[in-house]
C-alpha cells in the first residue's frame, strides 16, 4: 500500500518538536478563536496567516489547521455552558447542549461534545487519507473545461444548499467575483475596475476581506445584540468522562449517519453549518427518544457535533485535492498556500508529497492532541468568556486590525478592513451569505482563467463545457443544483394543483 | 441593501466596458468576464428588490437603540483607524483600548491603563522581536528609540 507508507513518511515531519509545540500553540489558540464572539475560524487564520510567512509551508500549514481543529472544538463550549454558540455550526449542539447544562449535567454534554467532534473529524481524515490521493489523481487529467465545471460546481451547490434566498446567495456569490476582477487581469495583466486609483491596483486582498466582513461585522452584530454573558459552571472530571464514554457506543447509529452526512456537505461546499442542522433533524426524527430532543438528551449533542467536525474536516478534502475549498476557512488556507508558493491542486501530491502526507498526518495527531486538551482545561476556556466584552471587543478590534496591516504592510488595509466590516454588518442583517462571497474572491482569479483558457481554446465556443461526458456530467450536477430552488418550488407547486383536482 | 449592490454591479458593468468585453486578438477581453457578473449582480438584485418590495414586511432593520450600540463600535474604530497612520499602531491601539473601556465600560484606571498598555506592549514583543514583523510607529516609538 503506497498510501500506508506515505501516511507514515507524513508522520516522521510531524513527529519533531517543534512541529508538535506548534500543534499544542495551534489548538490552544484556537479553541481561544472559537469560543470568542467576532473571532471565528476564518478570520482567525487570516490574522495569523502572515506570521507564518517566515515559517517552512509545512509548519505553517500544521499551525493554522490546527486552529481550525481548535476553533471547531472551541464552539461546542460557548454553546453548552452560555447558549451562545461561538460559531454558526454550534447552534444545533445549543438545543440539547445547554439544557444538559441546565440540568446540571454540563460535564456530560461536553464530554459528548468533544468525543464525537472527534469521532467525526476522525472519520473524515480517514476519509481524506483514503479518497483524496484518487481523486487527485483523477484530476491531474482535467483540462481548463472541466477545471471551470469544478468550480461551477462549487458554486452552484451554495445556491442549492443554502438556507439564504437564492438570488441573494447569488448576488454575495457575484460580488465577490467583481471583487476579484478588481486590479490587474490574471490573463492578458491588464488593469481593469481600479477608476484610476493607485490603492486598488493590486486588487482587493480576501484576508482583509475575511477579517473585515466575519471579524468586524461579527463584533458589530455581538454588540447591537448587547451580549451578557451568564454561563453555567462547567464540572468535569475523570469520572464524568468516564460515565459518558460509557454510554456514548450506544448512540453509534446517529454517530455514524452523522458522520456521513458531515462528509457529504463537507466535500461539497456546503459547509459545516447546515451538516450539523441536517443531522440535528434526521437524528430527532428517526431517534427513539426523538420527543424528547430539545430538553437535553445527549444524542442531540451528538449529532450536531459529528456532522459539524466531519464537514468541517472533510473540506480538506476538495482543497487538497481540486484546489476548490471546501468551506471559508479551507478558503483562507488555501490563500495561504499559494502565498507560501505552493500550487493547491491535484499536482500538490505528486510535487509536495513531505506537504500533504504531512498536513493529513497532523490531522489525527491534531484531533487526538485537541480532545485532551479541550477536556482538561475547559474552565480555562470558559473562564476567557466571563471577561465583559468591552474590554474583548476592543482587544479583538486591534488584533484584527494588526491582522490586516501585516497582510502587505499597509494601512490602507485597516480601512478596507473597516469598509468590509460595516458592509459585512448590513450583508449578514440582510440576510446576505458571507461565505460564497469570500470564495468567490478566493478563487475568482483561478475560475475566471479556467473560464477564458477554455473559451480560447473553442474560439468562443460554449459547447465545450459539455464536448465530453466527464465535464457534462459534472455541469448538468451544477445546473440541477443551481436551479434546485426553483425546482423543488416548481414541484411543491404542481403537487399542490393537482391535490385539489 | 438590494438597490446598493446593483450600483456596485452598475460601477463593475462601466468598469468593464472601459476595458472592452468584446473578443480581442488574444482571446477574451480583460472587462469580458466581470461584465457578465456585473449584468448578474445588477439583475439578482432587482429581483431582490422586488421581492423586498412586495413582501411589504417593513419590519425594522434595527431599532434606534441597537443602531446606537453599533455605532458605538464604528465611531472609535473610525477614529482608531483614521490615526494609524499619524500616531503608529501602538498608540493608536493603546487610545482605542481605553477610550473604550471608560466610555463603554466605566472600568478603573488603574485595570485600563494595565490593559492598555499591556496589550500593545505584548504586540511589539510577539511581532517585532518574535515574527520580526514591523508594525507601523508613530512619534513616540521614535522619541523612545524603538
Amino acid at each position: 500500500m503506497e498510501g500506508i507508507s506515505d501516511l507514515m513518511a507524513g508522520f516522521a515531519v510531524v513527529l519533531s518538536w517543534q512541529n508538535l509545540l506548534y500543534m499544542v500553540i495551534g489548538i490552544v489558540l484556537g479553541v481561544v478563536i472559537g469560543v470568542l464572539p467576532g473571532l471565528g475560524g476564518a478570520n482567525g487564520v487570516a490574522i495569523l496567516l502572515p506570521l507564518t510567512f517566515s515559517m517552512s509551508p509545512t509548519s505553517a500549514i500544521i499551525l493554522l489547521s490546527c486552529i481550525y481543529w481548535g476553533a471547531l472544538f472551541g464552539g461546542a463550549i460557548t454553546s453548552i455552558l452560555f447558549n451562545i454558540p461561538g460559531e454558526p455550526w454550534s447552534v444545533a449542539t445549543t438545543f440539547d447542549g445547554h439544557p444538559m447544562a441546565q440540568n446540571g449535567k454540563a460535564g456530560e454534554a461536553l464530554t459528548a461534545a468533544f468525543t464525537s467532534s472527534f469521532v467525526g473529524a476522525l472519520f473524515a481524515v480517514i476519509v481524506i487519507t483514503l479518497a483524496a490521493p484518487l481523486v487527485a489523481s483523477f484530476a491531474l487529467q482535467f483540462g481548463p473545461a472541466e477545471k471551470f465545471s469544478v468550480f461551477f460546481l462549487a458554486f452552484c451547490s451554495f445556491v442549492g444548499m443554502g438556507k439564504e434566498p437564492p438570488t441573494k446567495t447569488i448576488a454575495a456569490m457575484m460580488l465577490g467575483f467583481a471583487l476579484a476582477a478588481v486590479g490587474t487581469d490574471t490573463v492578458t495583466g491588464q488593469l481593469r475596475l481600479t477608476f484610476g486609483s493607485t490603492e486598488l491596483l493590486s486588487g482587493f486582498d480576501f484576508l482583509v476581506a475575511v477579517i473585515g466582513l466575519f471579524g468586524i461585522g461579527e463584533i458589530l452584530l455581538t454588540m447591537e445584540e448587547g451580549l451578557s454573558f451568564k454561563g453555567k459552571a462547567s464540572g468535569i472530571n475523570p469520572t464524568v468522562v468516564w460515565q459518558t464514554w460509557k454510554e456514548l457506543p450506544r448512540y453509534w447509529m446517529t454517530s455514524l449517519r452523522s458522520c456521513v452526512i458531515g462528509c457529504w456537505m463537507g466535500i461539497t461546499p456546503a459547509g459545516a453549518t447546515p451538516a450539523s442542522f441536517m443531522s440535528y433533524g434526521i437524528a430527532k426524527r428517526t431517534s427513539r427518544a426523538g420527543e424528547k430532543f430539545g430538553t437535553g438528551e445527549i444524542e442531540g449533542v451528538v449529532a450536531p457535533e459529528t456532522a459539524a467536525h466531519a464537514a468541517g474536516t472533510s473540506a480538506l478534502l476538495p482543497m487538497l485535492s481540486l484546489g476548490v475549498p471546501g468551506s471559508p476557512t479551507a478558503a483562507v488556507l488555501l490563500g495561504g498556500l499559494l502565498i507560501w508558493g505552493l500550487q493547491p491542486g491535484p499536482l500538490l501530491f505528486v510535487e509536495q508529497k513531505d506537504f500533504v502526507w504531512g498536513l493529513i498526518a497532523s490531522m489525527y495527531l491534531g484531533n487526538v492532541v485537541g480532545l485532551v486538551i479541550v477536556l482538561t482545561m475547559v474552565p480555562f476556556f470558559a473562564a476567557i468568556l466571563r471577561v465583559p466584552f468591552s474590554i474583548i471587543a476592543p482587544i479583538i478590534l486591534v488584533i484584527c486590525a494588526i491582522g490586516a496591516y501585516t497582510v502587505h504592510n499597509n494601512t490602507f488595509d485597516v480601512v478596507m478592513m473597516l469598509v468590509f466590516g460595516v458592509a459585512g454588518y448590513f450583508l449578514k442583517k440582510c440576510n446576505y451569505p458571507l461565505a460564497p462571497l469570500v470564495l468567490a474572491i478566493v478563487l475568482g482569479d483561478k475560475a475566471e482563467e479556467a473560464f477564458r483558457q477554455s473559451l480560447l481554446i473553442s474560439q468562443g465556443g460554449f459547447g465545450i463545457f459539455f464536448s465530453n461526458g466527464l465535464v457534462s456530467t459534472i455541469m448538468i450536477v451544477g445546473l440541477v443544483a443551481l436551479l434546485w430552488p426553483a425546482l423543488s418550488n416548481l414541484y411543491g407547486r404542481l403537487i399542490t394543483s393537482a391535490r385539489p383536482t | 441593501m438590494a438597490a446598493v449592490v446593483a450600483l456596485l454591479g452598475v460601477i463593475t458593468v462601466i468598469g468593464s466596458l472601459q476595458v472592452g468585453i468584446g473578443w480581442g486578438a488574444e482571446g477574451p477581453k480583460s472587462g469580458f468576464f466581470p461584465f457578465w457578473i456585473g449584468l448578474i449582480i445588477v439583475a439578482t438584485s432587482l429581483f431582490n428588490l422586488v421581492r423586498a418590495y412586495n413582501n411589504g414586511s417593513r419590519k425594522l432593520f434595527a431599532s434606534w437603540h441597537e443602531l446606537a450600540q453599533v455605532l458605538k463600535v464604528v465611531f472609535p474604530l473610525t477614529v482608531y483607524v483614521g490615526l494609524i497612520p499619524w500616531l503608529g499602531i501602538y498608540l493608536a491601539s493603546a487610545l482605542l483600548i481605553a477610550g473604550f473601556m471608560r466610555w463603554i465600560g466605566r472600568y478603573g484606571w488603574l485595570l485600563i491603563a494595565a490593559i492598555s498598555i499591556g496589550l500593545p506592549v505584548l504586540t511589539y514583543v510577539t511581532f517585532e522581536m518574535w515574527f520580526l514583523v514591523p508594525l507601523p510607529k508613530g512619534p513616540l516609538e521614535e522619541l523612545l528609540g524603538l
